[in-house]
C-alpha cells in the first residue's frame, strides 16, 4: 500500500478536528506546533516500518515464485531434454542390409516405422540417410551400393507420408566402418544405413508410446 | 642372379642355364608360361665410380629388370670394376671384352659415364654382334634434385626402346589411396610423396594424360567433389559442377579434353561426362532409375567408354559410344554363375580390357581381348582386383593382399612374373600415369 505524504497529514487534521466537536468544552488552547510534528513524525515512522515489513515479505514471497518456476522450468527442460534424447535415441537406430543387398529387412521395418512416428511428431525435423557397406565389395561399387541402401530406407519413408525434401541421402561405401575387424559380426555392424540430424534437431518431441 | 666373377670363371659354360633361375610366379596362371632362358641377358657394366654414376647404375639396372624384357647379370660391385671398358693408355681406344660379357650371359651390355657436368652418356653394347647398338645422352641433375630419379629412369626407358623397340615404362608414377589421402609413387616404388591435403578423406584417384594433374574425389558433408590438383605446385580447383551429390572416379578422354566419372545421387548412379575445355555440357550418359551405371573407362581412340553396371543384375562390364548411345553387355558372362565384375580399364593400346571379377566370394584380376571378346583369369592367390595398365600395355598393377595386407603389386602379361611394388601400410585403388615425359 502506497500512501502520499498530504494524505497522511489531512488525516492528522481530521482526528484534532472530531476531539474538539465531540468535547463541548471550551477551546484548549492551541496545540503547540512542535507536538503536531511528533505526531506527524510517530506516523510516518509507523507507516515507513510497515512498508519495510511488507516490502520484505513481498521480497521473499518474489524470490519463493522465482526459485519455484526456476526448477519448474529446469524440470521442463530435463524433461525436454530427456525427450529429445529418447527421440535421438529412436533416430539413432541403425538399420542393417545382407551382404551386395539393399532391400529393408522385414525385421528392420519396425525401426523406421518409428522414425516415420518421429518424423511426424516433429515437423521441423530434417535427417540426412547415409548408407555404408562392408569391405568386402569393391571399392567403387560400394558407394553406389550405399547410396542404393540410403534410398531404399527413404522410399521406405515417403512412401509412407513423409515428404521427400525432408530426407537427404549420401553414401560412404566401406570407407567409414564401424567396427575395423575382419569378421563376419563386424561386416554386419559395417553394412548399415546411419541416421543423422539435419536440421530442426534441438528439442524433438518423442512419438506417443515410445 | 648374383656371381662373383673369380669363382664362377671357370663355370662360365653354365652361366646361360643359370640366367634362367626364375623367382616362382605363385598366383598367377592361365596361358602364360614363362619359357626360361628366352629373355636377352643384360649387363650393366661398371666403371669411374662417382656417387652419381653409382646411382644412375643401381636405378638403370633395377628398371631394366622391372622391364621384364631382360635377365638382369649381377656382378658383385668389384668385379663389375674389372668388367669396365678398358682404355688403353695414350691412344684413348677402348677395349670392350664382347667375349668376356658373352660368356657370362650377356646379350647387351650398358654403360653409363659422366659427358660434362649434368649430363650423361649411355652406350648400350650388342655382345653378340660385338658391336655400339647406340650411344646417347641425357641431361641429368645432381643426386639432390628432385628430378634425378625421373631423368635415369626416362634413360632407362630409352635403352628398353633401343633394344625392343618399345620404351620401357620406368618414368612413370602412381597414385594410389593410403588410408585418408592419395600418394603419388615412382614405378619402381620409390619416392612417396602425399598428394591431397591432410584432413578430408580422398577417393579414386586418376592421372591426366600427360602425368601432370591428378583427378580424385574428397569427402565433404554429404557429398564427394572432385578435384583437379597440379602436382608440380599442388595447387587445386574444385570442379564447380560436383558441388552437390556423390561425385567419383574420375577419369580424363585420352585428349585431355573431356571428363567422365560416376554420380550417385537421389537418381541413383550414373555415369556423367563433362566438357573441361571449353568448362561446360555436364552430360548424363546412362540412365539407371532400376540399376547402377559406373566406374567409365574411355577406349584410347575416345570414341568408346566401358562401364560396370547392374542392369543384368550383378554387376558386368558394358561398353557404350562415347555420347552414352549403343550401350551393350562387353565381357560376356554366364548369368547366375559369374560372379560380380567391377573397376574396367581400358589398356593403352586399346586391346585389351582389366577389371576384376569375384570368384567363389574374393576378387581376381581378369584380361579380356577386346577383339574376341575372350577373358581370362590372371590370378589366383588372395583377393587382387583394381587392375590399371602401365604405358606399354604389357604391365599391369593392381592391390593384392597375397601376403596379408593390400599392397601394389605388378605383373608382366608376357611372361607372367609378378613382384611387390609397396611393403607398407594398405594400398588401394591405384592408377597408373602414362610416361613422364
Amino acid at each position: 500500500m502506497k500512501l502520499s505524504i498530504p494524505l497522511t497529514l489531512s488525516l492528522g487534521a481530521v482526528v484534532v478536528a472530531a476531539a474538539v466537536a465531540c468535547g463541548g468544552q471550551p477551546a484548549p488552547p492551541p496545540v503547540p506546533a512542535v507536538d503536531s510534528a511528533a505526531i506527524r513524525d510517530s506516523i510516518a515512522r509507523a507507516e515507513a516500518a510497515r512498508r519495510a515489513r511488507e516490502d520484505s515479505i513481498r521480497r521473499a514471497r518474489e524470490e519463493a515464485e522465482r526459485l519455484a518456476a526456476e526448477r519448474r522450468r529446469a524440470d521442463s527442460l530435463a524433461m525436454i531434454a530427456r525427450e529429445t534424447d529418447r527421440a535421438k535415441g529412436i533416430l539413432a537406430e541403425m538399420v542393417n542390409f545382407d551382404f551386395d543387398k539393399s532391400n529393408i529387412r522385414p525385421g528392420d521395418a519396425a525401426k523406421l516405422d518409428r522414425k516415420i512416428a518421429l518424423l511426424q511428431a516433429n515437423p521441423m525435423l530434417r535427417i540426412t540417410i547415409t548408407g555404408h557397406c562392408d569391405e568386402r565389395g569393391s571399392d567403387e561399387y560400394n558407394l553406389a551400393l550405399g547410396n542404393r541402401r540410403a534410398l531404399a530406407a527413404k522410399n521406405y519413408m515417403v512412401n509412407r507420408g513423409i515428404a521427400a525434401d525432408r530426407i537427404a541421402t549420401a553414401s560412404r561405401g566401406e570407407e567409414q566402418p564401424l567396427d575395423p575387424g575382419h569378421t563376419e559380426a563386424a561386416w554386419e555392424q559395417n553394412r548399415r544405413d546411419a541416421f543423422s540430424i539435419t536440421a530442426g534437431g534441438d528439442v524433438l518431441k518423442a512419438p506417443a508410446g515410445m | 642372379m648374383r656371381l662373383r666373377l673369380l669363382a664362377i670363371l671357370p663355370l662360365l659354360a653354365l652361366v646361360p642355364g643359370m640366367s634362367a633361375a626364375q623367382e616362382p610366379t605363385e598366383g598367377v596362371r592361365v596361358g602364360i608360361t614363362y619359357q626360361p632362358g628366352v629373355r636377352p641377358g643384360m649387363l650393366v657394366l661398371g666403371g669411374p665410380r662417382t656417387e652419381l654414376l653409382d646411382s644412375v647404375r643401381t636405378i638403370v639396372a633395377r628398371d631394366l629388370e622391372f622391364s621384364d624384357e631382360f635377365e638382369i647379370i649381377t656382378l658383385p660391385a668389384e668385379d663389375s670394376l674389372v668388367l669396365g671398358i678398358q682404355t688403353a693408355a695414350g691412344s684413348g681406344s677402348e677395349f670392350v671384352n664382347y667375349p668376356l660379357y658373352g660368356a657370362l650371359g650377356a646379350d647387351f651390355a650398358v654403360r653409363a659415364r659422366a659427358e660434362d657436368a649434368g649430363v650423361v652418356a649411355i652406350t648400350v653394347y650388342d655382345v653378340r654382334g660385338e658391336t655400339v647398338r647406340r650411344e646417347f645422352t641425357a641431361g641429368v641433375p645432381v643426386l639432390s634434385d628432385p628430378d634425378f630419379r625421373m631423368a635415369t629412369h626416362r634413360m632407362s626407358d630409352e635403352i628398353v626402346r633401343v633394344i625392343t623397340g618399345t620404351a620401357g615404362v620406368a618414368a612413370t608414377r602412381f597414385l594410389f589411396l593410403q588410408g585418408r589421402r592419395i600418394y603419388r609413387m615412382d614405378a619402381d616404388g620409390a619416392d612417396v610423396q602425399p598428394v591431397s591435403p591432410d584432413g578430408a578423406a580422398a577417393f579414386s584417384p586418376s592421372w591426366d594424360p600427360r602425368g601432370r594433374r591428378a583427378a580424385y574425389t574428397e569427402f565433404h558433408d554429404g557429398g564427394g567433389y572432385l578435384y583437379l590438383q597440379e602436382l608440380a605446385t599442388g595447387r587445386r580447383l574444385r570442379l564447380s559442377f560436383t558441388q552437390s551429390a556423390l561425385n567419383y572416379t574420375p577419369v580424363f578422354s585420352p585428349d585431355g579434353n573431356r571428363f567422365a566419372f560416376t554420380r550417385s545421387d537421389e537418381e541413383g548412379t550414373d555415369v556423367f561426362t563433362y566438357n573441361l575445355e571449353s568448362d561446360c555440357c555436364l552430360q548424363r550418359l546412362t540412365s539407371g532409375r532400376f540399376a547402377d551405371n559406373l566406374s567409365p573407362t574411355f577406349s584410347p581412340d575416345g570414341r568408346r567408354i566401358a562401364f560396370s553396371s547392374t542392369r543384368s543384375g550383378l554387376p558386368q562390364i558394358y561398353v557404350m559410344s562415347a555420347d552414352g548411345t549403343g550401350q551393350e553387355l562387353f565381357a560376356p558372362f554366364d548369368y547366375g554363375v559369374t560372379g560380380s565384375s567391377h573397376a574396367p580399364e581400358w589398356s593403352p593400346d586399346g586391346r585389351s580390357l582389366a577389371f576384376h571379377r569375384d570368384v567363389g566370394g574374393t576378387p581376381q584380376v581378369f584380361v579380356m581381348d577386346v577383339a574376341t571378346r575372350t577373358v581370362r583369369q590372371l590370378t589366383s592367390a588372395g583377393r587382387n582386383e583394381d587392375p590399371t595398365w602401365a604405358p606399354d600395355g604389357q604391365h599391369l598393377a593392381f592391390v593384392s593382399d597375397r601376403t596379408g595386407r593390400r599392397q601394389l603389386w605388378v605383373i608382366d602379361l608376357e611372361t607372367g612374373r609378378v613382384r611387390q611394388v609397396t611393403r607398407a601400410g594398405e594400398v588401394r585403388l591405384p592408377a597408373w600415369s602414362g610416361r613422364m615425359y
